[in-house]
């Protein structure tokens, strides 16, 4: 429990949401929000939820993030907000 | 649209950061969660009564085991879903346009780098399966390994080549045998006289005492839901990157 | 300073989190758009919830390699009583006591605030699995509206099916 590194992953999550939120890409957008998987699955591997962090490592970042940029492909890139 | 949004999340955004001032203080010891009678059963408990050292697979596997059968049956039924709404069928394929396969042209280093690696992913992911007892991991995580290991075969072959080693009718039946085994040995419990899901009474048909059998059936059912997990996600990827078609693509 | 960061700003963030996921998921436009905000929302719930079972020095909770000899060993001795002892403190034993029950001393004893609150994290892997299949399910939607009405824009989706209803 280092409530510095804490501090900083959380400036980092919300950072990032924001971000995902604000690129008119598609694409961009989804693998930011991968990074962001990846923030929270560091936050929760800091907080002691080990077993929580494994599942969102390989959930999270792994296949929720893929399954986004594969429909993303399909459809289209471009958006306009 | 976006003045309302902004309205509804300013209301509710205050009410809330409100109403966390009576919330305990962060990480405090003795918060009522943690002082919570079933918890600190579970934290004292569990190796007198599973002999497993791994809490949360304890808890998650014979304590609340009737939460872990459902959850497999949920993600079995979005898997089912997924491929209803995107499947085309046969008739209506001759008359769409082509999905244009071949985004990139297959690159050889790609290609070399992940046929050597998928054997190691599977292999990690069965090790998680296995040694779920002792260190993080269990049967979801190691299932989501597997299932991404065939995804990446997928992505960088072709989605025919893995679905020449899984095609989806074959993932559908993995992924239901994965759901029977789990609801299988709660079956069994029931035929030897005791409740459904009650590991104890295995000790019967199993060489072991009731507390190791406890550990025995955790095994077998995070085995059913690792089998149901890694061919769903796989079923769930190559219907969304080929529209339901099935054919190449991504 | 430190007490005051760690009491209150970590509650402060995780709405804050929520906040932006609803915000995406009400004021977007492009559908893709609401998905990931959908997820954002979900991720910081399960987050606030994981947080509630964080203890202050507890360590994972995993026990040790040399408590679980003790106890295999214990339970390759007395099989017997231990049986006994186990169905006698499912009775829901009392709180002050936690592990004073084992009645010889050579069983060591494990203290509930050494180790973190395992239910919450129980509970929160079913919700991340069940939020990625829910999201899978989600994007097949997504993927036929756009086979039916040829844009991913909420504007121009609601006007299509206006002009194809009359």
């Amino acid at each position: 429990m280092i409530w510095q590194f804490n501090l900083v992953l959380l400036l980092l999550l919300v950072v990032t949401a924001t971000i995902a939120l604000k690129v008119k890409d598609l694409l961009s957008a989804s693998v930011i929000f991968g990074v962001y998987s990846f923030m929270i699955c560091l936050l929760w591997a800091e907080m002691g939820a080990v077993d929580v962090a494994f599942t969102e490592a390989a959930v999270g970042t792994g296949v929720s993030t893929v399954v986004l940029i594969a429909t993303v492909f399909c459809t289209e890139r471009r958006s306009t907000d | 649209m976006k003045g309302i949004a902004l309205l509804v999340v300013a209301v509710t955004g205050s009410l809330l950061i409100y109403v966390a001032r009576d919330l305990p203080a962060w990480a405090d010891p003795h918060s009522p969660a943690s002082d919570y009678r079933v918890s600190k059963h579970y934290i004292t408990q569990s190796i007198v009564e599973t002999s497993v050292p791994n809490m949360v697979t304890a808890v998650l596997a014979d304590y609340r085991g009737y939460d872990t059968l459902f959850e497999t049956v949920v993600i079995f039924t979005a898997g089912i879903a997924i491929f209803g709404i995107l499947r085309v069928t046969r008739s209506e394929r001759s008359l769409r346009r082509q999905v244009h396969s071949g985004l990139a042209p297959p690159d050889l280093v790609v290609q070399t780098t992940c046929r050597l690696l998928v054997p190691v992913i599977q292999l990690f992911a069965l090790y998680v399966l296995a040694h779920g007892h002792h260190s993080p991991g269990g049967g979801f995580q190691g299932g989501v390994i597997f299932g991404a290991s065939l995804i990446l075969i997928a992505l960088s072959y072709d989605l025919r080549d893995a679905l020449i080693r899984l095609s989806e009718s074959n993932a559908l039946r993995l992924a239901a045998v994965g759901v029977l085994i789990y609801a299988g040995i709660g079956l069994a419990c029931v035929l030897l006289g005791e409740n459904y899901l009650d590991y104890d009474v295995l000790h019967r048909i199993l060489p072991a005492d009731p507390v190791e059998s406890r550990s025995h059936s955790i095994l077998g059912v995070e085995t059913g839901v690792a089998f149901t997990v890694s061919a769903i996600m796989f079923a769930i990827y190559a219907s969304l990157s080929s529209r339901g078609e099935l054919n190449g693509g991504l | 300073m430190e007490e005051l960061l760690l009491a209150r700003l970590n509650y402060w963030t995780y709405i804050i989190l929520m906040m932006i996921g609803l915000y995406a998921m009400i004021g977007k436009r492009n559908l893709i758009k609401k998905l990931i905000g959908m997820s954002i929302f979900q991720s910081a719930i399960i987050l606030f919830f994981v947080s509630i079972g964080v203890k202050r020095d507890a360590t994972i909770p995993i026990l040790k390699h040399e408590i679980v000899h003790a106890y295999h060993e214990g339970a390759h001795t007395e099989k017997g009583s231990a049986e006994a002892k186990s169905t006698s403190s499912e009775l829901g034993p009392a709180p002050s006591e936690p592990a004073g029950r084992h009645g010889n001393g050579s069983l060591p004893a494990i203290d509930p605030q050494q180790y973190e609150n395992p239910l919450p994290h129980v509970l929160m892997l079913t919700a991340i699995v069940v939020g990625v299949s829910t999201l899978g399910v989600a994007l097949a939607i997504v993927q036929s509206i756009y086979r039916e009405c040829g844009s991913l824009e909420e504007d121009i989706i609601l006007r299509r099916m206006e002009l194809r209803d009359d």
